[in-house]
């Protein structure tokens, strides 16, 4: 802008108003988008995380088109002795294009996008209620400060203090049996207890980034105009503060996205996981170690889809923290 | 400069005496503890910013406040507008003493009482349109005005000389004197009656602050608003001003007249201020006397005894070091807070 578009009040020349024009009407968030979509590794990473989540939405109209099933056994697919699929590369055929489980013969392609549903299902919830509860804590102790700030502090150094995997193994028989009493028997109480289990030592970090934030945007001349206003609290948080956090909440998200994906991959890996027969990544990845000498297309094919995803979430990551600030971008 | 030109003074004049005024404080404190970090917080000390400040604004009037960096100004402005709490003192708004009130018991008094801040940048929330930031008064207040908040804002916007039509802009995409307009705007959304203006045009362009400057007199006129006016450059003050208040340190060192304390500057803190302005006419620019005030500002946390200025006042004695001089009326609305005040007549224009 120059010095020429300002304009003495009342008498408003039209020639200040064409030189506003110029400039479209983007807000900051339109801005990030359109330097997101000159990114390619950016686009080719959301195309692929879109083309993956949107073969295990429809995971069962694409396993009825080729008639496969994640549950049904085929016993002509493996061999008679010692069970090893039969053909090339894991058995692949026609009937199977991804090769078959080594002693079921069941389909590895249709467990593989029905895992996709619960492994993604279990990682995005856990990154919804992590960043709610983040978020929420954060906004409120960096707002409150004082003892609020402090009780938080000291409440977000105790969760930390637990060692994940451990607390997450040696609570599951317990937490499991609970939640079955509840009536979420089988695998509806085993991906609740996954999901609660990732949250809840998930949000402090997201609370501290969040927390370190408000303390400056609180500091922001536009708060103290909106509380001489008369704004009240809630207002204050949530429409003066919280628009102003998306950019730390985002990639906040698309960070811990894929971590939970392998998190989840790691407990099902471990035993704590969903039950069999419903497949996820982790639990593939488990009963594939053990016929990695013989067959090591069946570790092949999980292990490549969770590196895929865990790696585009990643580089989407990056690319959405360089166009919401472009100070820390690649020049 | 003569007598003649301080007798016709060209602002109008604020309700008489008699009149109450429309913001009165009194012996107004504010202090800020300063606390050890870690755990345990003990208080080891206070930050007195604001440290017994009396002074009214009337209706319709422009008083502005003057003092160098971290005098205390902002705090005071801010207290009065209780976005801080008054440690001491009263705050009395339209008659009301307004000082121990709550948040909520505040909201209504907020519609007649606005602030126009001085960072156009960070007063502004990047990620509100300019239609929800001047319509924002209407949204927290519940007030619905006339034609609905649409047309309200956008006529607003015309009324400060932006184009209604960039209602769904965003901050980012005006400069600082449009963003500065925008603050005005949405404060006078719901016509208050006092302002607060913390330094509103020194972040902007010489050649911009003149235009803000009148638009707020425009304003002032239209909507008989009174401006506690905070600054520290004079020469706008006085452009703006009917009555300027001196601040050093957290107190009043001299309260009059913009014209008096112009022309017959009486306390020697007003002096020393004054003669660091520079004239336009070369000629008495040239013979201007310079007072320099020797060493630093002291730190409010531990002011000096007595007269805060003592420790850079070329005429203190030792009853300054004392006795701490009440801000006394030297001469109708001239009030003065100094032992060994200057003589009535002008000083900083040697001839
Ligand atoms: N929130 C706070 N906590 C502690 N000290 C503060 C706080 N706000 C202001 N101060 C201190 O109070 C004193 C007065 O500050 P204030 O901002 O009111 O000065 P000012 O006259 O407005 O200065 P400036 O011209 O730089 O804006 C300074 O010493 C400052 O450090
Ligand atoms: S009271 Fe004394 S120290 Fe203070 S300004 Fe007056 S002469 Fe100077
Ligand atoms: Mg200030």
């Amino acid at each position: 802008m120059t010095v020429s578009a300002q304009v003495t009040p009342g008498s408003v020349p039209p020639a200040a108003f064409e030189e506003q024009e110029a400039i479209a009407g983007r807000s900051l968030g339109q801005l990030a988008w359109m330097r997101l979509r000159r990114d390619k590794g950016a686009m080719t990473a959301m195309i692929t995380l879109i083309v993956i989540i949107a073969l295990a939405v429809f995971a069962p109209l694409i396993t009825r088109m080729l008639h496969i099933d994640p549950l049904s056994f085929d016993d002509k697919a493996v061999s008679q002795d010692g069970g090893l699929p039969i053909g090339p590369f894991g058995g692949m055929s026609l009937a199977h294009p991804l090769g078959v489980e080594p002693g079921t013969g069941r389909d590895n392609l249709a467990r593989l996008l029905y895992g996709a549903r619960v492994s993604l299902f279990i990682s995005f919830s856990a990154t919804i209620i992590t960043c709610t509860i983040g978020v929420l804590v954060g906004i409120v102790a960096g707002y409150r400060r004082g003892w609020v700030d402090g009780a938080l502090g000291r409440f977000m150094d105790i969760v930390l203090a637990f060692p994940l995997l451990l607390v997450a193994l040696s609570m599951a028989p317990v937490l499991t049996q609970r939640l079955q009493s509840m009536g979420l028997s089988g695998n509806g109480g085993r991906v609740l207890y996954l999901i609660l289990v990732i949250s809840i030592f998930g949000w402090p970090y997201l609370a501290r980034i969040v927390r370190g934030q408000v303390l400056s945007i609180r500091e922001r001349e536009f708060v103290e105009s909106a509380v001489s206003m008369g704004a009240g609290t809630s207002r204050i948080l949530f429409r003066e503060i919280l628009p102003n956090l998306w950019a730390p909440i985002l990639v906040y998200a698309t960070i811990v996205m894929p971590s939970y994906i392998a998190l989840e991959a790691s407990l099902s890996f471990l035993g704590v996981g969903v039950l069999p027969p419903t497949p996820t990544w982790g639990a593939m990845l488990a009963d594939s170690v053990r016929y990695f000498v013989v067959d090591p297309a069946f570790l092949f094919f999980p292990g490549a889809l969770l590196f895929i995803v865990v790696f585009a979430f990643n580089s989407l990551g990056d690319a959405v923290r360089d166009a919401l600030d472009p100070r820390t971008g690649r020049v | 400069m003569s007598e003649q030109e301080h007798a016709t003074s060209t602002k109008a004049r604020p309700a008489g005496s008699g009149a109450e005024p429309l913001l009165r404080v009194s012996h107004l404190q504010k202090h800020f503890p300063i606390t050890t970090s870690g755990l345990l917080r003990r208080t080891i000390g206070s930050v007195k910013a604001v440290d017994g400040i009396s002074l009214e604004v009337g209706r319709s009037e422009t008083l502005g406040l003057v003092g160098e960096s971290g005098c205390g100004k902002s705090t005071a402005g801010r207290t009065m507008l209780k976005l801080l709490e008054p440690t001491a003192g009263t705050i009395e708004f339209e008659g009301r003493d307004i000082t121990r009130l709550n948040r909520a018991q505040m909201v209504p008094m907020r519609r007649r009482m606005q602030m126009i801040f001085q960072d156009p940048y960070s007063s502004l929330n990047p990620r509100h349109t300019v239609g929800s930031i001047i319509g924002a008064p209407y949204a927290i207040q519940g007030v619905n005005p006339p034609g609905g908040v649409k047309a309200a804002v956008q006529s607003l916007m015309e009324r400060v000389g932006l184009n209604p039509e960039h209602y769904n802009r965003y901050p980012n995409e005006f400069s600082g004197g449009q963003r500065q307009r925008i603050g005005i705007a949405r404060a006078i959304a719901l016509h208050p009656k006092l302002i607060v203006c913390d330094e509103p045009v020194s972040a902007l362009d010489v050649s911009i602050q003149a235009q803000v400057l009148n638009l707020l007199e425009d304003l002032q006129q239209e909507f008989e608003i009174a401006y506690l006016f905070i600054a520290h450059d004079l020469s706008v003050v006085r452009h703006i001003s009917d009555r300027v208040a001196v601040m050093y340190l957290g107190h009043l060192a001299e309260v009059a007249d913009a014209d008096q304390i112009y022309l017959t500057p009486r306390h020697p803190y007003t002096l020393a201020l004054l003669s660091a302005v520079p004239i336009p006419d070369p000629i008495k620019e040239r013979k201007r006397k310079r007072i320099l005030v020797q060493g630093d500002l002291p730190s409010p946390s531990n002011p000096p005894s007595g007269c805060v200025f003592r420790t850079r006042c070329w005429k203190a004695q030792d009853i300054c070091a004392q006795q701490a001089p009440q801000l006394r009326e030297m001469q109708p609305g001239h009030r003065v807070a100094c032992h060994f005040p200057e003589e009535p007549k002008p000083v900083i224009l040697s001839s």
